[in-house]
């Protein structure tokens, strides 16, 4: 990129402009989480400290999890709208069963990414639109989520309030979850052979049909991993509550996909980005809540003023992508 | 830096100076999960109202009012955890859920923040709850119900939003009423989310398969509702017990005009917001003989003082009363009392 000059670009190397806006397009994620840190920033200094950054991210974790779930059933072309209800599911198992019942616990949960597995074969073998498929999943799950739970209530089991609430020295623990979550699935998918294909599953099924591939087995990979990553963000989110509610997780089937889309993630042709995805989460986590608190906007404008900024936050991201093609 | 401390420095001697309590340069915040129907509009009106006053009176420094976008509690949990931050003495707080915002309210104990909950409250020992009796609320209602309705009879029970506290409570109490009133029988229970709309379609389909019913037992925004579905269907007009709103009075006196229609009205006043206020200032003023467990009474209307209050209350309203700061020092001692 240093390499050309900025007058020789325009028109004459279409392969070097697409580069370029291949490259803004990866910055992008990064670029709008600084502006959004800047902001807080400016108006709130103390907020950027050691325990600033715990208060403000903690929450981000759960949301980089879903985020990163909702990912994987992007890679494969498909939409989960039923995973922010799922978090809530997996949160009212957590505080309830995990802790009193840890086998079945356990069991329960496994069996969840186990229905996820199945709802991926389904809609493969039956040529199902997954959109419908999970918005009547969301249902489910938050029937059964109100089955376990009734009312609001349950506890964490200890081991999990001991890990999210644990500080670690000079890095904010949030901070250190991020990192090690994109790492690992920047790793896995894009980096090992098999993420290749996962990933080649949702650009160009056909071509991966005639190399022989079991597209059956990279949507059940898909959906598993959509659903194990459920499973941790509704985890993470009982280790910072502490205690559930059915309703919890509603809010995260939106945050999920804009998070996606945010971190340069593409609705179709499994176009993803991991670390994208968790930055996206950050930076949305934060553009909502707390530049919105700090900004003392009048309560009347406060619901519209949020709305208008993840417009404005993904409205960059949609100008950088028109400029790519 | 230097400049902002030095002017900082000299703000607060001003501020001192013209200290009328020892809360003077506090600052509370108010967290609201909801903005979205009469009673929360109604809530943050009172509120505006009286803190307004407060601030301008110096009994505190600044009272901001913080509303989330959604109804989702990891939101508010965010919000008050940016609360925290931004370094305010007093958070006074409607929560989402009782239980799942813990985290964080033990979070801004643990920062020296004083906590009062109040309509949805949160059971952390650490924060203040101002509760209203909702369980006798609910009691109440069938024992009004026998005065207009003596032979007894079948009743049909309008629930709230499922998996709340407040519709727990509610239902508590009428099952409670109906044990002590055993001429009384729930024979259909729909749920009305406390919206008209919502409770008039939830009637309006169950209405159909149900007995003859002398009474609507509910929990107030769906009294209105339900009038119009038995109308719409052709039954005869039950006993409704009305919520306070502004719609369920101006029926219920149009009722009574016709034919001297009976019933009684209750619901909790938005107007607690401002108790909860008084109670975080006065546990900034020193106050350490505050309880934890505050309960106050709701606002009833009867047959005799409803049309007083109708004119009162907005159209699409709901009835309401401000409190003051004694309401607040006399709700603390009859508390301490018990």
């Amino acid at each position: 990129m240093t390499a050309l000059a900025p007058g020789t670009l325009p028109k004459s190397s279409p392969r070097g402009n697409a580069a370029r806006a291949r490259m803004l397009r990866s910055l992008l994620p990064a670029l709008s989480l600084a502006l959004v840190l800047m902001a807080i920033a400016w108006l709130n200094p103390r907020a950027i400290s050691y325990f600033g950054f715990n208060l403000m991210l903690n929450l981000a974790i759960p949301i980089a999890l879903a985020t990163i779930a909702q990912m994987f059933v992007i890679a494969g072309n498909e939409l989960d709208l039923s995973i922010g209800t799922f978090v809530g599911f997996v949160g009212c198992v957590t505080a309830t069963w995990l802790r009193d019942a840890p086998l079945i616990g356990v069991a329960v949960l496994l069996g969840s990414i186990g229905v996820y597995a199945l709802l991926g074969a389904l809609i493969h073998l039956r040529n199902l639109p997954s959109i419908v498929v999970t918005l009547g999943m969301s249902f489910v799950w938050q029937g059964l989520a109100i089955l376990i739970l009734p009312k609001p209530g349950g506890k964490a089991p200890d081991w999990l309030l001991a890990i999210m609430s644990f500080k670690p020295p000079y890095i904010p623990f949030p901070i250190l979850a991020a990192l090690l979550i994109a790492a690992i699935v920047h790793f896995g998918l894009m980096r090992t052979s098999y993420g290749v294909i996962l990933r080649g599953s949702g650009g160009n099924a056909a071509a991966l049909r005639r190399a022989g591939w079991s597209l059956l087995k990279t949507k059940i990979v898909l959906f598993a991993l959509t659903g194990l990553f459920g499973v941790l963000s509704g985890m993470a989110l009982i280790g910072i509550t502490t205690s559930a509610d059915a309703n919890i997780g509603n809010g995260y089937t939106l945050l999920s996909i804009a998070g996606v889309i945010l971190g340069g993630g593409e609705f179709v042709g499994g176009r993803v980005s991991p670390i994208g995805a968790v930055i996206g989460a950050l930076t949305l986590a934060l553009a909502a809540s707390p530049l919105l608190t700090f900004m003392h906007i009048p309560p009347d404008w406060q619901v519209a003023a949020n709305g208008a900024i993840l417009i404005i936050v993904l409205a960059a991201r949609v100008l950088i992508s028109r400029r790519e093609r | 830096m230097k400049k902002l401390l030095v002017l900082s420095a000299f703000a607060a001697m001003l501020a001192s100076g013209t200290a009328l309590a020892d809360t003077s340069g506090k600052k509370i915040a108010f967290s609201n999960n909801y903005a979205g129907n009469s009673w929360r509009q109604a809530m943050l009106d009172s509120y505006a109202i009286v803190t307004k006053k407060a601030v301008e009176d110096k009994v505190v420094a600044a009272a901001d009012v913080f509303t989330t976008a959604d109804k989702e509690v990891p939101t508010q949990a965010a919000q008050v955890q940016n609360l925290i931050l931004q370094g305010y003495d007093a958070i006074v707080i409607n929560a989402a859920s009782p239980d799942a915002l813990n985290g964080a309210i033990k979070q801004a104990c643990d920062a020296g923040i004083v906590v009062v909950s109040f309509d949805g409250i949160v059971t952390e020992p650490c924060a203040y709850r101002v509760v209203v009796d909702f369980k006798d609320m609910g009691k109440q209602e069938v024992e009004q119900m026998a005065k207009f309705q003596p032979k007894g009879g079948n009743l049909l029970e309008i629930r709230g939003l499922a998996g709340t506290s407040i519709d727990d409570a509610i239902h508590a109490g009428i099952l409670e009423g109906v044990a002590a009133h055993p001429e009384f029988k729930i024979v259909g229970s729909v749920t009305g989310d406390w919206d008209q709309t919502t409770a008039q379609k939830a009637v309006a389909t169950i209405l159909p398969s149900l007995p003859e019913i002398v009474g609507v037992v509910d929990q107030g925004g769906d009294g209105y509702g339900a009038a119009q579905a038995f109308a719409a269907a052709g039954k005869p007009r039950p006993t409704i017990i009305m919520g306070n709103r502004q719609d369920e009075l101006k029926w219920w006196k149009e009722q009574k005009e016709k034919d001297g229609y009976k019933t009684w009205s209750a619901s909790i006043a938005p107007g607690v917001s401002t108790l909860a206020f008084w109670v975080a200032q006065q546990v900034l003023d020193g106050r350490k003989d505050v309880p934890h467990d505050l309960l106050v009474p709701y606002l009833a209307f009867t047959q005799d003082d409803f049309e007083a209050a109708l004119p009162k209350i907005k159209e699409g309203g709901v009835a309401t009363h401000e409190y003051t700061q004694e309401d607040a020092i006399a709700a603390i001692k009859a508390n301490i009392k018990q």
